[in-house]
C-alpha cells in the first residue's frame, strides 16, 4: 500500500533575554551549576513570579512576523507535574489563551514551489532545569540555572507531508527568529529544540493515523533522519498487522532509531489551571503598532527585493536570504562592488562552498565582506579572470593579504597587452601547425584547444576574450 | 459526577500524596461532592461572559529585562539535604 506521512512540529525557541522570564536571574549559558538560580527559580516558599517585559516584546514580534493574531489578553497557566528539574511542582506556561494565535510560515519545496504551513499557536513558558544522572552515588544531580529561561513554544499544524518539508519549515523558522533577533539559534546549546508529531495514513485517506511524538531532536540532520526512521517504523508496523500506539519516543542519534519513552495515557494529566500568581497580560493596539514598526525586513520580503532590485534568480535570492548574516554580507559586497549579480554569484559560489567545506559560519568567515568585495572588484575591472580569482581567494582565506596584495605579490595580474598575447598566440600556432590547418578547414572544435593552450602558456593570466579575438583574426588573415 | 477508588488513587499519585487505603472511600465522597457542586454551577447560562482567570480586575505589570539577582547558591544549599559539586542531589529519577 502507498502511505502518506503527516507531520507537525513543536519548536521551543529560547528567547534571547538577559534575565529569566519570571525572575531577575541571568540566562547566560555555561555558568557554574546553580549560580544563576535565584529564590524564584529554586521555588523557595513565598516567592512570586514577575513577568519579563522583553519576553512579551519578543513574542509579540514573532506573532506579527508570521501574520498571526497577537492576543490582546493572554493568560499564564500552571502545568502540573512532579519532577525535580522544576521544584515548584509545575511549569508556568500558557494553555487556553496563548499570546500568539494562528499564523503561517511559507516554505520552499525542492521543486521550487511554495507551501504554506499553518502555525496553530505560540505560547510563552519557562524552561526546566537539567538533571544529571551519572555518578552521584545513586542519586540524581540537579542544576537549576536553566529553570525559568523564557521559551516561546511554536506549534505547527499537521501540514507537513515529508521529513524534507519538516526540515524546510524548521530552517525557515530558525532563520526567522534570528532575523527578528529574538533567539540566538544555537542548537548545540539547546536554544532551538524540536519535537515532532509523526503519523502515517494510506494515501487518499482523510482521517489521521495515530501519532507518536519524537522528543528533543536538536539538529536539522537528525530531524530528517528521526522522522524518516519513524515513518518507516510505523509503516512496517501497520504492514505487519500491528497498530501504532500514541506515545512519546526518543531519538537515539548513535543507533539511528527511536525508542519508546513513556506512553501518553498514564503519564500526562497536567491539570492546567490559570496561575493565580500572575495576572492577565494585556496588549493594546498602540503597542502592536509600535512593535510592527520595529520589525526588520523579513526573509521573504528581502528575497523578493533581491529578485526585483538585483534581478537575481529565486534560487540565489533564497540562498542569500537564508540567514540574516549572509544577507548582510552579500549586501555589503554588492554595495562596494556596484555589481549585485556578480557579487551574488561569488557569494553563493566560491565563498559558500568554502564555508560549507570548512564548516564555518558566515560570521566567522576568514575573508570579510569588504575584503571579498576587493576581490570581486578586480574581476569586474578585468585585472584578473574568474579562474585566477579562485587562486587569489585561496590565498586570502589563508591570510596572505588583501586581493590587491595577493595579485601583486604573486604576479597574477591579467595580461591585457595585445602584443604580448599575440606573441603567445603565434607561438602556439607555430607549435601546432597541423591542428591549425584543420581549424582553418572548418574543424571549429579546435578553437577551444587553441584558446586553452594560450591560457596555459600565460599561466591563466591572459584575458580569454582577447585570446579569442586574436585567434579569430589569425584565422581570417 | 462521581469519583471511584481508582480515580482517588490516581489523583493521589499525580499529586505525590500518600494516602491510607482506609480513607479512600471518604475522599471519594468528599471530592465527588465538590465536583457535583461544580456540575451544578455548569448549568448556569454563561453565554457572553468572558471567563475569569483572576478575581481582580487588574492586569499584569511587567518587569524590565535586567539581571538583578546575584549568586546565593551557598545560602540556598546550606538548607538542602544533599549537594555535590554545586548540584542539588535528589533520589534517582529515571525516565
Amino acid at each position: 500500500m502507498n502511505y502518506e506521512a503527516v507531520i507537525g512540529l513543536e519548536i521551543h525557541v529560547q528567547l534571547a533575554t538577559k534575565s529569566k522570564i519570571f525572575s531577575g536571574a541571568s540566562t547566560a549559558y555555561g555558568a557554574e551549576p546553580n549560580t544563576q538560580a535565584c529564590a524564584v527559580d529554586v521555588a523557595l516558599p513565598g516567592v512570586l513570579p514577575v513577568l519579563n517585559k522583553e519576553a512579551v516584546h519578543m513574542a509579540t514580534k514573532f506573532g506579527l512576523a508570521i501574520d498571526a493574531e497577537v492576543a490582546h489578553r493572554s493568560v499564564f497557566a500552571r502545568k502540573n507535574y512532579f519532577y525535580p528539574d522544576l521544584p515548584k511542582g509545575y511549569q508556568i506556561s500558557q494553555f487556553e489563551l496563548p499570546i500568539v494565535g494562528k499564523g503561517h510560515i511559507d516554505i520552499e519545496l525542492e521543486d521550487g514551489e511554495t507551501k504554506r504551513i499553518g502555525v496553530t499557536r505560540a505560547h510563552l513558558e519557562e524552561d526546566a532545569g537539567k538533571s544529571l544522572h551519572e555518578d552521584f552515588a545513586g542519586m540524581t544531580g540537579i542544576d537549576l540555572n536553566r529553570a525559568g529561561t523564557p521559551l516561546l513554544e511554536v506549534v505547527s499544524e499537521p501540514d507537513m507531508r515529508s521529513a524534507a518539508e519538516a526540515v524546510a519549515y524548521m530552517k525557515k523558522l530558525h532563520s526567522l527568529v534570528r532575523y527578528l533577533e529574538i533567539c540566538d539559534g544555537n542548537m548545540q546549546e539547546g536554544s532551538f529544540r524540536c519535537d515532532a508529531n509523526v503519523s502515517v495514513r494510506p494515501r487518499g485517506q482523510q482521517e489521521f493515523g495515530t501519532r507518536a511524538e519524537i522528543k528533543n531532536i536538536n539538529s536539522f540532520r537528525f530531524v530528517e533522519r528521526a522522522i524518516n526512521h519513524e515513518i518507516e517504523r510505523q509503516i512496517d508496523l501497520i504492514e505487519d498487522g500491528g497498530e501504532v500506539v500514541q506515545e512519546t519516543r526518543l531519538y537515539d542519534a548513535n543507533k539511528d532509531e527511536t525508542r519508546s519513552m513513556r506512553s501518553k495515557e498514564e503519564a500526562n494529566d497536567y491539570r492546567y489551571f490559570p496561575d493565580p500568581d500572575l495576572l492577565p497580560v494585556v496588549i493594546d493596539d498602540k503597542y502592536l503598532d509600535e512593535v510592527r514598526g520595529e520589525l526588520p525586513e523579513l526573509p521573504d520580503q528581502k528575497k523578493q527585493r533581491y529578485m526585483d532590485e538585483f534581478d537575481l534568480s529565486a534560487y540565489d535570492a533564497g540562498v542569500l536570504t537564508g540567514s540574516r548574516e549572509l544577507a548582510d554580507y552579500f549586501e555589503t559586497v554588492a554595495a562596494k562592488t556596484g555589481d549585485a549579480k556578480l557579487s551574488a554569484n561569488w557569494v553563493t559560489g566560491e565563498l559558500a562552498a568554502r564555508l560549507n567545506k570548512e564548516e564555518v559560519e558566515i560570521t566567522d568567515s576568514k575573508v570579510s565582506a569588504e575584503e571579498y568585495a576587493g576581490l570581486i572588484s578586480r574581476i569586474k575591472d578585468n585585472t584578473i579572470s574568474g579562474k585566477i580569482a579562485k587562486e587569489v581567494f585561496d590565498a586570502m582565506w589563508n591570510g596572505e593579504g588583501s586581493a590587491d596584495e595577493v595579485i601583486e605579490s604573486k604576479g597574477l595580474k591579467q595580461i591585457t597587452d595585445t602584443g604580448a598575447i599575440e606573441a603567445m598566440v603565434d607561438e602556439v600556432i607555430a607549435n601546432n601547425p597541423e591542428q591549425f590547418e584543420q581549424l582553418k578547414g572548418g574543424k571549429d572544435k579546435l578553437m577551444g584547444f587553441f584558446v586553452g593552450q594560450v591560457m596555459k602558456a600565460s599561466k591563466g593570466k591572459a584575458n580569454p576574450a582577447q585570446v579569442n579575438e586574436l585567434m579569430r583574426k589569425k584565422l581570417n588573415s | 459526577m462521581s469519583l471511584d477508588a481508582d480515580d482517588i488513587k490516581n489523583i493521589a499519585k499525580l499529586a505525590r500524596l500518600k494516602i491510607d487505603d482506609a480513607d479512600v472511600a471518604d475522599y471519594a465522597t468528599n471530592l465527588s461532592n465538590i465536583l457535583d457542586l461544580v456540575e451544578q454551577m455548569n448549568s448556569v447560562d454563561t453565554e457572553g461572559v468572558v471567563p475569569m482567570s483572576h478575581p481582580l480586575e487588574v492586569i499584569q505589570r511587567l518587569r524590565d529585562d535586567a539581571v538583578t539577582e546575584s549568586n546565593q547558591r551557598d545560602d540556598f544549599q546550606s538548607v538542602a539535604p544533599a549537594t555535590q559539586d554545586g548540584l542539588y542531589l535528589v533520589p534517582k529519577v529515571i525516565e
